[in-house]
């Protein structure tokens, strides 16, 4: 049995994965099927239940209810020790009290493979750490320790990698160069990763699939343009990126598109980016979509008209416009500055354009605001 | 897109797979129970003797009383016994605590020559057993003439609360930031200042426990006490030697009462420290 | 030039104190060892004459004491180490918020005199106790096994008595380890005894040379186990340090005695930490 589990390869499937404790749902009815060899993200605020996921994974916890699947094998009860999943742990967990090659050679000591010492070289070679191997771990720096835990954990050639938050300890210079690194060792090694983050940034950059959670539950999957481009939810669209939410009624139809009136102005949007259930919508736009016009130049496409520069921000690559609308609503305008200087001042009257194709549509049901306000990272969550 | 299968039933676990978690989770729960009675059943025999209605020897049971709580003087030298162990306590407690402090700081703060030896003297003292340092110290009285009684009980004592002392308030010392001291001096507080205001208040909880620990050490000591105080009687001496002929009931009234007011003081002092940190 | 005084007078008064009432009482007790008795004197009376060979007679005659010191000691402070290993570890990582209260609980007893508490298991352990008629009931031991005055209960009580010195220091370094290693370890596929041995127990290495020192030393320089729950065959060698002193005024023999006892437990104390491979003790 613990034989069958530690060899089983292929997709991850959970089915209606629960874990309860008390009152509180931390998963609640998750199914979720990761193809072999891609590279996945779990990203959501803290206490999204993504960390809980991930350790019914592992097995370290123990679902409340449903299944997990690695290929045809029911692992959902056996042991993280029976299990062919490895898991990169917050803060490495490295041991202290063995060196670096011992720290890497434990997983494949328990398991009694033989030609430990090329292995462990192997792996110290990919991470670029080789000169490090009879250190212990407090004489690395946090940069160093990270790669010697995923060494550690992918010198074992699991079917699944879990990374947990594997880059939060470490500053943001670092973070993105580990970043690169750790897709470039997903491609190298070919193994399936699973990577659980509160950093949309980081889970865009590196994810071929991306499942935002929340409370629990996913709110949306897909590749990070998907997600990006055609968010489903006001949650989706706040949490990665930020977005322009403006309420509305879908007063028609023009072909493939819903015309739809924002405050008396119409504007159009493609029929298949609405997630609108009836008339009442959000119309969602990108805030790098937006152009400013003052108002007696010619635009094309979607034009709200009336709005005046609110406050300007130089970014360098950018410039960052709040706009007030005539119905109070300021929004958000990131212009790239090809053209060299900012155009706009403050208190200048400006038209807003975009091309309808940029637009998404939300139900009008739901909190403008959600996802917009959680917390900043947390690390050591749930 | 949904990722819900709604038709399908919730896959659950087997319910052997499910007890057997169980158990292998609550194993050591369940050991920790049994350990902790094993610590208490002697601690529940003393306080249910307290209120045998026993006469002279506490042996047997031989009814319910509430007499020995009400008159806990009533056997002949517990009284007394029991105020020379809280005055040797008190005496020893407060040298031991202010000596002890004073060796902390220096080993915990400062970096000097003979630090290791430092560290070494302060060790000895805890490794070597109560009965040759009681041995020890009663051969140097009697060369010196000095006779056994009340002040060389609280030398003694003293000599082996210090190190716990040390020790104690060292780990205080040693678990403070010293970016806070370092505050303090670039807030304009001079090194006795920053001593007074900030190290102080820091550490006193240190003191505080260290001071508990010397006094407990002082309060239950027998063996070194037995060299050391000739004709006088402590508590723990007056058990010893009653022993033999049966202790009074009283004797486990006053272990009670002790027990009962010792964990009160802990239980407040960790209440307060409590409130404090909030 | 003050901060480099300073140290040296904060140590100043403490060390003098140590210095008088421990150095010097050990030095007068070395020279005591080698006394013999001032030939027609009396009792307590002994001049130095440098006889080493008091050691051996001391030995030779209460060898069967040492040894049994020693025996005991090491039986109790392993029965010491079993029992409170889980016991710290359960505090450690399976009592939540329960924690201080179950630090409190251990160190607890200590509130009530340890004779006292001694004194209780005798009377437990002993033929009107309810212990002994329910084990004989069942019969667990038969009719004529006592419990009290036994080397058994001895060891039990000397057990018992140091049970929270090994607790406290085995908690303490437990309580250090990161649950995400132990975690980690059976993620890299070591079952629960092989994450115990690999991990838990190095990491916690210095709480058992802590503990195990804290309980043996006093282990095997106590008598009060020994007068209160034993008989004349469960003597160890505090008994006889003692009544060498009160009784016979033997001073030589009791100084010798004392400082073979303390020999013993200083090379047994040094190869253990070699072994165990740990300096960190205080």
């Amino acid at each position: 049995m613990a034989k069958a589990s530690i060899e089983a390869r292929g997709d991850l499937r959970l089915t209606r994965l629960t874990k309860t404790y008390g009152d509180f749902t931390a998963v609640d009815d998750l199914s979720l099927t990761i193809p072999k060899g891609s590279f996945f993200a779990l990203l959501g605020p803290s206490g999204c239940g993504k960390t809980t996921t991930l350790r019914m994974i592992a097995g370290l916890e123990e679902p409340t209810a449903g299944s997990i699947h690695l290929g045809e094998t029911d692992i959902t009860t056996t042991k993280p020790y029976q299990r062919p999943i490895n898991t990169v742990f917050q803060n490495y967990a490295l041991f202290p009290h063995l060196t670096i090659f011992e720290n890497i050679a434990f997983g494949l000591r328990r398991r009694g493979q033989k030609d430990v010492k090329e292995a462990v070289d192997k792996v110290l070679n990919l991470v670029e750490l080789p000169h490090l191997a009879q250190r212990k771990p407090t004489q690395l720096s946090g940069g160093q320790q990270q790669r010697i835990a995923l060494a550690r954990a992918i010198v074992n050639r699991p079917a699944l990698l879990l990374l947990d938050e594997p880059l939060g300890a470490l500053d943001l210079k670092l973070r993105r160069q580990m970043q690169i690194e750790l897709k470039w060792i997903q491609k190298e090694v070919g193994l399936t990763f699973v990577h659980v983050t509160h950093d949309q940034e980081e889970a865009m950059t590196m994810a071929d699939t991306i499942a935002v959670m929340n409370e629990g539950q996913i709110e949306q999957m897909g590749s990070p343009a998907e997600l990006y481009d055609n968010p489903e939810t006001a949650y989706v669209a706040n949490f990665l990126g930020q977005s322009n939410l403006i309420k509305g009624t879908i007063s028609g139809n023009d072909g493939d598109s819903h015309i739809v009136d924002l405050y008396g102005q119409k504007i159009s949007l493609p029929k298949n980016r609405s997630h609108a259930v009836d008339n009442s919508t959000y119309a969602g736009i990108r805030p790098e979509k937006f152009r400013i016009s003052l108002l007696d130049t010619p635009v094309k496409g979607n034009v709200l008209s009336g709005g005046h520069i609110e406050d300007v921000s130089y970014i360098g690559v950018s410039t960052q416009y709040q706009v007030e609308m005539p119905w109070g609503q300021e929004l958000m305008v990131f212009e790239q500055n090809d053209d060299g200087v900012a155009p706009f001042n403050k208190g200048d009257a400006v038209n807003i354009s975009w091309e309808p194709a940029f637009t998404f549509a939300l139900r009008g049901d739901e909190d403008a605001t959600a996802g917009s306000e959680v917390e900043p990272e947390v690390l050591d969550e749930e | 897109m949904s990722h819900k299968i709604k038709d399908a039933t919730i896959p659950t676990i087997p319910l052997g797979a499910r007890i057997q978690r169980w158990v292998g989770r609550n194993l050591i729960r369940i050991y920790a129970v049994i350990a902790f009675t094993y610590l208490f059943i002697p601690v529940a025999y003393t306080f249910a003797f307290s209120f045998n209605d026993s006469g002279k020897s506490n042996l047997i049971w031989k009814g319910f009383t509430l007499g020995n709580w009400q008159n806990p003087c009533g056997a002949p030298e517990v009284c007394s016994a029991l105020g020379n162990s809280i005055k040797i306590g008190f005496l020893a407690t407060f040298f031991s605590t202010i000596l002890g402090t004073m060796i902390a700081f220096a080993i915990g703060r400062h970096k000097f020559k003979g630090r290791s030896t430092s560290n070494l003297l302060i060790f000895l003292p805890m490794a070597t057993p109560e009965i040759v340092m009681g041995a020890s110290l009663l051969s140097l009285f009697l060369v010196f003439k000095i006779n056994p009684g009340f002040w060389p009980t609280v030398i003694a004592h003293i000599v082996f609360c210090i190190s716990f002392v040390v020790v104690t308030v060292k780990a205080r010392i040693a678990s403070l930031d010293p970016r806070l001291e370092q505050a303090a001096m670039d807030l304009y507080a001079n090194e006795f200042e920053t001593f007074r205001r900030v190290t102080l208040p820091l550490v006193a909880p240190g003191i505080a426990g260290a001071a508990l620990l010397a006094f407990s050490l002082s309060f239950d000591d027998f063996i070194i006490t037995n060299f050391n105080s000739g004709t006088l009687t402590t508590f723990p001496k007056f058990i010893y030697v009653s022993a033999a002929r049966g202790i009074p009931a009283q004797a486990n009234v006053i272990g009670s009462a002790m027990f009962f007011l010792a964990l009160t003081i802990v239980i407040v002092g960790q209440l307060v420290n409590r409130r404090k940190v909030r | 030039m003050g901060k480099i005084r300073t140290p040296y007078l904060l140590l100043l008064p403490g060390f003098a104190f140590l210095f008088t009432f421990f150095i010097l009482p050990i030095i007068n007790l070395a020279q005591t060892s080698t006394q013999t008795k001032i030939a027609g004197g009396d009792t307590g009376q002994y001049e130095q004459t440098l006889r080493f060979a008091n050691y051996v007679d001391a030995f030779v005659d209460n060898k069967e004491q040492f040894g049994r010191s020693f025996l005991y000691a090491i039986i109790a402070t392993v029965l010491a180490l079993a029992i409170a290993y889980p016991l710290a570890y359960a505090i450690a990582f399976k009592s939540g918020k329960y924690k201080n209260v179950l630090l409190v609980l251990v160190v607890a007893p200590f509130f009530t005199s340890f004779l006292l508490r001694t004194i209780a298991w005798k009377q437990i352990l002993g033929e009107e106790g309810f212990l002994v008629p329910t084990l004989r009931t069942l019969g667990i031991i038969s009719e004529n096994t006592t419990l009290t005055s036994t080397s058994f209960a001895v060891v039990m009580g000397m057990t018992y008595n140091f049970l929270p010195f090994m607790t406290l220091p085995l908690y303490a370094s437990i309580d250090r380890i990161d649950p995400r290693t132990l975690e980690a370890s059976g993620d890299l596929y070591a079952n629960g005894y092989t994450t115990f041995r690999k991990v838990t127990l190095p990491l916690s290495m210095p709480g058992v040379v802590a503990g195990t020192l804290l309980t043996f030393i006093p282990a095997a320089g106590d008598y009060v186990n020994a007068a209160i729950l034993g008989n004349p065959n469960t003597k160890m060698l505090g008994n006889v340090i003692e009544s060498r002193y009160f009784k016979i005024v033997d001073y030589p023999t009791a100084a010798a005695l004392s400082f073979t006892l303390m020999a013993a437990i200083l090379i047994l104390v040094t190869l253990y930490i070699r072994k165990a491979g740990t300096e960190e003790l205080v």
